[in-house]
């Protein structure tokens, strides 16, 4: 069975098919264009262009403060929750600007858009709810969909075999890495193109770690994966493309190959070789 | 010996020491009335309505009291739920934490958990005059439901503020809107949703004064919500006042009844919400 791979739905019918439930609209490359934002009044991101590459995973790498964030919080619009934020230039999927959407159109770009949290963050109901969830609120209801919905997503993140007879259990009882998991699996049961991870293993011991990582791998397939770490070889593993920040800019983006041993901009050669972090 | 040590062993001499205050109340309170009461208590008191010429020394229960109080508590914990867990939810998730709105109403709820039950029996007598409303079974919810509404709100919100942001901004990055994580928060907030209700229950099975002016009282179960009901605490006020001893001690019967009613409430809530307490989110 392949479990990534999005079947397409027979065109006879509007047939339910468990990983292609939602429109996905073909061109849904993510880019922004001199991006800017502040919090109250003090400059976090300056004149940002970046351009994620799909199906890769793109490494945001960089010292602390210096924005990395900030920026993936913009791509789903997450900053709002902040107290005095003010976003300026464009951030467009496909050709909707993420910056000036509206409330409505917030949470179909968002469905569009997952997130990995830093910690591992269920929510406080059963294993089976919080991957129904998602999938609830985007419409999708009765019992034998959303069955055969959770059961293929926790396959997808190998969660199916540790949790199938306790489905009905809290999801705060899991381990910490398996509850990792189970964040990643309710993010993919809503069919993102990119899904964003803000440091996604780093509150995980090192095997759950290690597991959460191969699965991005695997999922670049069907996923764009936009990553922020503070760990260089973390993201020299399984880096394909490469942003370095500093203080709200942008310094050097390209190839992780290229960006690792080739690094074209000073700052980018002494970040690599530890001189800061 | 060292200072810390003898520190410790002062300070849980002195927990034990209040620990053994609060038992020593409960247990008097619980005996004395006990003691007067339960020799009275039959089948018949608590399943026959009041006899004649009761408040005497006439035969008969007090069933009506116990089933007033019932539908009173029952009608305003629903009330309260519906109108308090909405308020919670929007004070949290639609305002903004440091908004004026939000702490003007927080006050506003802090300033009305302390206001004595008579005022609100006052007050809804006077808009009871004011809508030409005669003493009700649905005048006696308002007001308790008036009473327990600032209790409802002030526990709840008091864990629904302590919500992780994680959790929220998992709800909002699956796509949801501020309105569908209600069922986020309602779960989160089941375990303070049950110690509310049952803080409420205590005080609502428990008010004379409140319902005094507002529901009245009758010697027969209501049919109607606007029909007058008897009420346990105005049973026990009532008979209490009667010269006659034996009448004196059914008080105490109607006393140990309230007690039980408390308890098996309080056991059958915490039980009930256990089940949905277990969910929450650290």
């Amino acid at each position: 069975m392949n479990l990534f791979h999005r079947e397409k739905a027979s065109a006879k019918d509007n047939a339910f098919v468990v990983n292609n439930k939602f429109p996905h609209p073909d061109d849904m490359r993510l880019s922004t264009h001199a991006l800017c934002v502040s919090i109250g009044g003090n400059p976090i991101l300056k004149h940002v262009n970046v351009d994620i590459p799909c199906n890769k995973i793109t490494c945001i790498i960089g010292p602390s403060g210096c924005g990395k964030t900030t920026l993936l919080r913009t791509f789903n619009r997450l900053v709002d929750t902040i107290e005095g934020v003010k976003m300026t230039g464009v951030v467009m999927l496909g050709n909707q600007n993420i910056v000036a959407a509206g409330a409505s159109e917030l949470t179909e770009i968002r469905r569009h858009i997952g997130l990995v949290p830093q910690r591992p963050c269920p929510l406080p109901m059963s294993i089976y709810d919080n991957i129904a969830y998602g999938c609830r609120i985007h419409g999708i209801s009765g019992r034998r969909k959303l069955d055969a919905i959770v059961e293929y997503y926790l396959r997808a993140v190998g969660l199916w075999d540790e949790v199938k007879d306790r489905l009905n259990a809290p999801a705060n009882k899991l381990s910490g890495g398996q509850q990792q998991r189970l964040c990643l699996a309710r993010s993919l049961a809503i069919e993102p193109s990119y899904l964003l991870a803000d440091e996604s293993t780093s509150a995980l011991d090192p095997i759950s770690s290690r597991m959460v990582e191969e699965l991005f791998v695997k999922l670049k397939k069907d996923y764009s994966i936009v990553m922020v770490t503070h760990t260089l070889r973390q993201a020299k593993r399984i880096a394909d493309h490469v942003i370095f920040m500093y203080l709200g800019e942008v310094i050097e983006e390209g190839d992780a190959e290229q960006v690792f041993n080739r690094p074209k901009h000073e700052l980018t050669q002494r970040y690599l070789a530890g001189s800061f972090s | 010996m060292k200072k810390s040590l003898i520190e410790e062993k002062i300070f849980k001499m002195l927990m034990y020491a209040a620990i053994a205050l609060v038992i020593y109340f409960v247990a008097s309170v619980v005996l004395s009335v006990f003691k007067r009461g339960l020799p009275l208590l039959s089948w018949e008191m608590v399943s026959q309505l009041p006899g004649g010429g009761f408040y005497i020394g006439g035969g008969g229960g007090f069933l009506n009291a116990i089933v007033g109080s019932l539908y009173i508590v029952g009608g305003a914990t629903i009330l309260g739920l519906g109108i308090s867990i909405p308020v919670v939810f929007f004070l949290n998730v639609y305002l903004k934490p440091n908004s004026r709105l939000g702490s003007v109403a927080r006050l506003a709820y802090d300033v009305l958990f302390g206001i004595p039950s008579i005022v609100y029996g006052a007050f809804g007598f006077t808009l009871m005059i004011y809508f030409e409303m005669r003493t009700s079974l649905i005048g006696g919810i308002l007001v308790v439901t008036l009473l327990i509404i600032p209790i409802f709100i002030r526990s709840m919100d008091e864990v629904a503020k302590a919500t992780p942001t994680d959790l929220m901004e998992a709800a909002y990055s699956l796509g949801a809107t501020r309105w569908e994580t209600i069922a986020v928060i309602v779960r989160q907030i089941a375990p303070a949703i049950a110690t509310a209700t049952l803080l409420s229950i205590g005080r609502a099975i428990g008010d004379a004064a409140g319902v005094m002016f507002t529901a009245g009282f009758s010697d027969r179960i209501p049919t109607s919500l606007t029909q007058q009901t008897a009420t346990l605490p105005l049973s026990v006020y009532f008979q209490l006042q009667s010269p006659s001893l034996e009448v004196q001690n059914r008080a105490y019967a109607a006393a140990v009844v309230l007690t039980f009613i408390v308890l098996a409430l309080s056991i059958g809530g915490r039980i009930i919400m256990n089940r949905f307490s277990r969910n929450k989110i650290q």
